[in-house]
């Protein structure tokens, strides 16, 4: 099967090579992520809009390229997330897979697409480990990543004082590895962490790990969870009275949906890093408007990756003329990005995407101008000290 | 200060109290699902999303009407229940004569309809609903601090459970259900409606998981999987508890709410599997549940 893959697949690049000049390419695009759990609001359909939009700007079709966008839900599970991508690169011929949250599955599919003639443009999962020991050529890590946001919002945390931790962590890939990078920070800048309790995901009711947190005597309580359960964890933080007792949560991984779910009122003054948020310049809230007409919310930062990533692949496809696995990465690694929502950028040689973060801190109910007004902007962190030194990840395609 | 298995005994008493607080809502739609299924023989999978339907109620009609958590606390679960009682005329009644499994079919389709027509209404992330004034803040019980709804969720349930109990097993309405149960046609020929009485209780059944979507609404978010993951673990304590048995629902409702407490706290990465390991268990030694009898 592979064998055949391979033959088919060096058969489809020779006659594209030769019919390079016209540019007639098909490229069939798979969005795989949460289209009915707990993330789907934060990547779901709104990650397929952000694609179509991107195919659109790039205007594919006058330049000979042709564009097909299909979706599928992976339910949040590595085993149908894998199922999925495999039989979209062998029998579906697609070319590259976009978003993919929840880190279990994205490390799923990931290994799938290892020597594949498929790419993964992963914008949606946050562990850090997709350009760490376990890298692979054929993945790019697009939006964000647990050790950005650790570095983020950890140090922020410590820097005003918060030395003494407790981690409520959702138990898989992503939590762990979340706790793990965050640790490290608050343990660099002079801070300790008193104790852990791993939380079945998803969860509903937190009360009784918020209690332990409560008991073990921390400053700051580290959400390592996402979505869902960091709206309801926050919820019921409030609701038995931690906050109000000194306590300060640092929500390690917050998504604008998250806030638009809690209300301000709940909100209010979270710490929290972000590598997108529509309201930041002219081009931003122009694009945010565009992809509101059609979802009805303002885009998260996982669906304007999904933007920009598609916008950056089909510039190298062009450039290549192929869409050959190889040469197409080899492309998009060597050209510098650019695109109205996340700036100048670049791809390191690790898959890691690299671009500004900004540490925001959300408005108060007063503050706040309108629907979706939320973040003021804290501080940037420039591109070149967002994320992990690539020295520091051990991924073996750096030499 | 002693310890107890390293865990001081003030932290213990909290975590028993938020296991018994969980158990409310076991309770109360394990008590639903085991009236339905005992009188009607159905299972009822929707059940889940019908106490979904309890939350996205109160949370229209407190956005679109204006009316608040009390009211919706009455008003939720007599439209959820006519819903039901609906759906039972239009669809489940045709389904007495036939295998169980047709009515967890219809059932289980019904629900998943319910929540992908709220999911692309709503979305997921959940919608806010607040604790009503009377009741916010808390008490400072020396081991816990305890949030005044949290309390109030038990009292609710107790008392709710405790008199649908005492209702179908105690009194002659009771007796006449539990009787048309047994034996329809004997029950019709002293002059009762039987359909007319049956349907009614599937629609109490379902007013009762509307009512317990209601008391959660504050406190957990409200969006349209709330009830999908709660009742799978709500059909595990009806089947520990002996299928269709009302008294069993309610103690095994709470006893597992308490157990799954205290796993949070001794090995919590288990305590969303330990009430499958004790269904498991209990089938293994005693199939027809802690309160069930062998048929």
């Amino acid at each position: 099967m592979k064998k055949t893959g391979l033959i088919v697949g060096g058969l489809a690049a020779s006659l594209m090579a030769t019919s390079a000049l016209a540019q007639d390419i098909d490229v069939k695009i798979g969005v795989l992520n949460d289209r009915s759990g707990l993330y789907a609001d934060l990547s779901g359909e709104g990650s397929v809009i952000a694609a179509r939009m991107a195919v659109e700007d790039f205007d594919a079709a006058s330049k000979g390229i042709n564009v097909e966008i299909v979706s599928a839900d992976h339910q949040n599970k590595p085993d149908v997330a894998s199922n999925i991508a495999r039989q979209w690169i062998d029998d579906e011929d697609v070319n590259v897979i976009l978003d993919v949250p929840t880190s279990s599955a994205a490390l799923a599919v990931h290994e799938v697409l290892r020597d594949s003639n498929a790419l993964m443009l992963n914008s949606g999962a946050a562990t850090s480990d997709l350009t760490g020991e376990a890298c692979s050529p054929n993945t790019v890590h697009w939006t964000y990543d647990t050790w950005a946001l650790a570095n983020g919002t950890g140090s922020a945390m410590v820097q005003q004082g918060g030395e003494s931790w407790f981690f409520l962590t959702a138990d898989y890939a992503f939590g762990h590895s979340l706790e793990r990078d965050t640790a490290a920070v608050v343990e660099a800048n002079g801070g300790e962490v008193v104790g852990t309790v791993r939380h079945p995901f998803p969860g509903q009711d937190f009360s009784s790990f918020l209690l332990q947190a409560q008991s073990s005597g921390a400053q700051v309580i580290g959400l390592a969870n996402a979505g869902g359960d960091t709206v309801n964890t926050i919820k019921q933080a409030a609701e038995f009275g931690i906050t109000q007792a000194g306590q300060s949560l640092a929500g390690l991984l917050i998504f604008l949906t998250d806030v638009h779910a809690l209300g301000l009122e709940a909100a209010q003054g979270l710490v929290l890093t972000e590598s997108f948020y529509w309201d930041l310049d002219d081009e931003t809230r122009a694009w945010s408007e565009r992809f509101m007409e059609a979802k009805g919310d303002m885009p998260t930062m996982v669906q304007a990756g999904v933007y920009s990533a598609v916008l950056h692949y089909l510039k190298a496809v062009e450039e290549t003329g192929s869409t050959d696995a190889e040469p197409v990465m080899a492309a998009m690694k060597s050209t510098p990005t650019s695109d109205p929502l996340f700036g100048e950028g670049e791809i390191r040689a690790d898959g890691r995407k690299i671009h500004d973060l900004y540490l925001f801190e959300v408005k108060s109910p007063d503050e706040s101008e309108g629907a979706w007004d939320y973040y003021d902007v804290l501080a940037t962190i420039p591109a070149d000290s967002a994320f992990r030194p690539m020295e520091e990840g051990n991924c073996p395609l750096v030499e | 200060m002693f310890e107890l298995l390293g865990i001081p005994p003030q932290a213990l008493f909290g975590q028993l109290l938020l296991g018994l607080i969980n158990g409310s809502f076991y309770a109360m739609l394990s008590l639903g699902l085991a009236i339905i299924f005992g009188l009607l023989n159905i299972i009822n999978f929707t059940h889940g999303a019908q106490y979904m339907l309890g939350a996205f109620v109160a949370y229209l009609l407190l956005q679109y009407l204006g009316v608040g958590y009390w009211g919706a606390l009455l008003l939720a679960p007599i439209i959820v229940g006519a819903f039901g009682i609906v759906l039972e005329r239009l669809m489940i009644s045709k389904l007495y004569h036939l295998d169980h499994l047709y009515g967890l079919l219809l059932t289980f389709g019904l629900a998943l309809i319910l929540q992908g027509l709220l999911r692309n209404e709503f979305g997921i992330s959940g919608l806010p609903y607040n604790i009503p004034s009377q009741l916010s803040g808390g008490q400072n019980l020396g081991f816990m601090f305890l949030p005044n709804y949290r309390g109030w969720v038990v009292v609710a349930s107790v008392i709710v459970c405790f008199g649908t109990w005492f209702m179908i097993e105690k009194t002659r309405l009771g007796a006449y259900l539990r009787a048309g149960t047994e034996n329809p046609t004997l029950v019709g020929a002293f002059g009762i409606n039987v359909p007319r009485m049956i349907t009614l209780t599937y629609g109490f059944g379902v007013a009762l998981a509307a009512f317990a979507g209601v008391l959660a609404a504050p406190i957990y978010s409200v969006n349209p999987n709330m009830g999908a993951e709660l009742i799978i673990v709500v059909f595990a304590v009806v089947v520990i508890g002996g299928m269709g048995s009302i008294l069993g629902a309610i103690l095994t409702g709470f006893g597992l709410g308490i157990v799954e407490g205290l796993t949070r706290v001794f090995y919590p990465e288990g305590s969303s599997v330990v009430i499958f390991v004790i269904m498991a268990i209990v089938l293994l030694v005693k199939p027809a549940g802690l309160f069930g009898r062998t048929a």
